[in-house]
């Protein structure tokens, strides 16, 4: 049977089809949220969201908006089923995921619906090849229950400034310490290590905040191996939003541009890892 | 008994130095079979190998300025000795800019292989480094083990798709299956496909080209062959990818020969080295 008219026979009851000139805008995002081995997919006309959860402390949601696809088709409301992240990946990179400009592997990607396979047609340089990915019944995400109402402070950075602070972070230290302030310090990430403790401040002035909206001082700490996933998404941004929010937990949204320079979202949610006496 | 040689062109270094390296990214241990026209290494399907097996061919004249053999003896005039390829690559990676290297069979507290670099220097002293490298020499009893292994009566051969790309293929496809089934027909397509509990992948590669095999005799099988029917052998990802990954050699000729269900022969012809690699079917 020849591939055009498997391809067709897959189209021809699908929920949805997506496709890319260009994987790396699906595969590099899907990269910056890669921990653990189950994504959660949900497909709506706006586009999709993969969601990855660990231990019930930390959420990561990549969006991938419809118009970044060069087709997005999709028949129901919404479109949801889990799948192997680490397998999917692999099949996305199967030629080797080349920065080489102008060549680029091209995707179709089809899914039937409830117990389909997810499957994926690549295509670089006249080589075609067909992954089907088994899905599982998709569990409900979390819901941190972050809403903007309740954000008591947020920052908005280059991302350049914060990839130099979590490049030089003391990694034996077993928590982040954030603390944002609308006197000093301002913003201060804290670490306390085997070497020492060691205090990253960035004055509300600098030209690395974009903005600063601070209305109480709050002190939190995050599990280091919680965060440390998020540096993967901070790797491919331009800006982040770090917030917190009555409650102390924590939203770190990252604004990425792809290959083709347009705009998608990484978003990581961290529950506080306990509380801080405030003096 | 006696063994020496010399090269002087940086070029025939550089590709000799590629060559080994090569060889020693296929395997620990190898025989190198010294004859009075080539070099050959080689690896005989042993159990303890996987069953893989490897021959490959260098013709002497192309990369040594001398060549001295004096075999063990006037009727079996060569030389058969055991060697870790990776120690050759090793001695040869530090004397990649000498004037001349001299290679040469002794006798130090074991036999030796026994590379003696001249370094270039700035004053008149010469500078000489000298690697002893132990090597086992094989008794004649044993020849009949490394003997050129004979072409199998094939069922499909085809040109492979460019190196790199098979490489980053497999090198994916081994993330995700420790078995791979290599598939080709006589209308030069090939197949590449895993399937596991997770995912099935199947790369098609397309217009590769059937080289000619004719008139050897060993195509008899494929003549009368449908050309959409595919042969396919099921077998150790490891051994392709390892056999991939070794490639310095940027072959001029690379082709691959099924025998249906039992074994795949893969082959890379360079102007005057021939690398031979078969990967036995698994279950």
């Amino acid at each position: 049977m020849s591939l055009s008219t498997q391809s067709q026979m897959v189209e021809d009851n699908y929920v949805l089809v997506a496709s890319l000139d260009n994987v790396r805008n699906l595969s590099n995002i899907l990269k910056a949220i890669t921990f653990k081995d189950h994504a959660i997919f949900n497909a709506t006309p706006n586009g999709l969201k993969v969601t990855v959860e660990d231990s019930k402390c930390l959420q990561a949601n990549a969006f991938i908006q419809a118009e970044i696809f060069q087709e997005f088709t999709i028949k129901e409301e919404s479109v949801g089923f889990q799948v192997n992240l680490t397998v999917l990946l692999d099949c996305l990179t199967i030629f080797g995921g080349s920065t080489v400009a102008g060549v680029t592997t091209a995707l179709r990607m089809c899914y039937n619906g409830y117990g389909y396979p997810l499957t994926l047609f690549l295509e670089e340089g006249g080589v075609v090849t067909v992954c089907k990915i088994n899905t599982q019944e998709p569990e409900e995400p979390i819901d941190f229950e972050f809403c903007s109402t309740n954000v008591t402070n947020k920052v908005i950075l280059q991302s350049e400034s914060l990839k130099e602070a979590f490049s030089e972070l003391d990694m034996t230290s077993e928590v982040l310490q954030i603390t944002m302030s609308p006197s000093q310090p301002y913003f201060r990430l804290s670490t306390f290590g085997n070497s020492g403790n060691a205090h990253y401040d960035y004055p509300k002035d600098s030209d690395m905040m974009e903005l600063f909206q601070c209305s109480e001082t709050q002190t939190n700490r995050y599990k280091m191996s919680l965060l440390k996933p998020s540096t993967k998404a901070l790797a491919l941004s331009c800006k982040v939003s770090v917030r917190t929010d009555s409650r102390g937990f924590l939203s770190l949204q990252y604004l990425v541009r792809n290959d083709d320079r347009q705009i998608c979202f990484v978003e990581y949610y961290c529950c506080p890892d306990e509380e801080v006496d405030e003096e | 008994m006696k063994f020496r040689a010399k090269i002087i062109d940086v070029g025939c270094l550089n590709h000799f130095t590629r060559v080994v390296n090569t060889i020693s990214k296929l395997t620990k241990t190898c025989i190198l079979r010294l004859t009075p026209d080539n070099l050959y290494f080689v690896l005989s399907g042993k159990i303890s190998s996987g069953g893989v097996s490897m021959w490959c061919e260098l013709s002497q004249a192309n990369f040594f300025d001398e060549y001295q053999l004096e075999g063990v003896a006037p009727d079996a005039n060569e030389i058969c000795l055991e060697v870790t390829p990776e120690n050759l690559s090793r001695a040869l990676r530090t004397v990649q800019n000498a004037k001349c290297v001299k290679i040469k069979l002794t006798k130090k507290h074991c036999p030796c292989l026994t590379f003696a670099a001249e370094l270039p220097t700035l004053s008149s002293i010469s500078r000489v480094v000298t690697h002893d490298i132990p090597v086992d020499v094989i008794p004649r009893r044993l020849w009949q083990d490394f003997k050129e292994p004979k072409m199998p009566d094939f069922d499909v051969g085809i040109y492979l798709p460019p190196l790199k790309t098979m490489k980053n293929v497999v090198d994916r496809m081994k993330n995700l299956s420790n078995f791979l089934v290599m598939e080709a027909n006589l209308n030069g397509e090939m197949n590449l496909k895993i399937e596991t509990d997770l995912v099935s992948v199947t790369t098609h590669f397309k217009d590769l080209g059937n080289p000619p095999w004719g008139g050897d005799g060993s195509q008899g099988r494929s003549q009368s062959r449908d050309p959409e029917l595919m042969a396919h052998t099921r077998v150790d990802i490891r051994k392709l990818q390892q056999f991939l990954m070794g490639q310095q050699v940027n072959p001029s000729k690379a082709m691959c020969n099924i025998v249906h269900k039992r074994i795949i022969h893969l082959i890379l012809l360079h102007e005057d080295v021939s690398l031979q690699y078969f990967i036995p079917a698994v279950a």
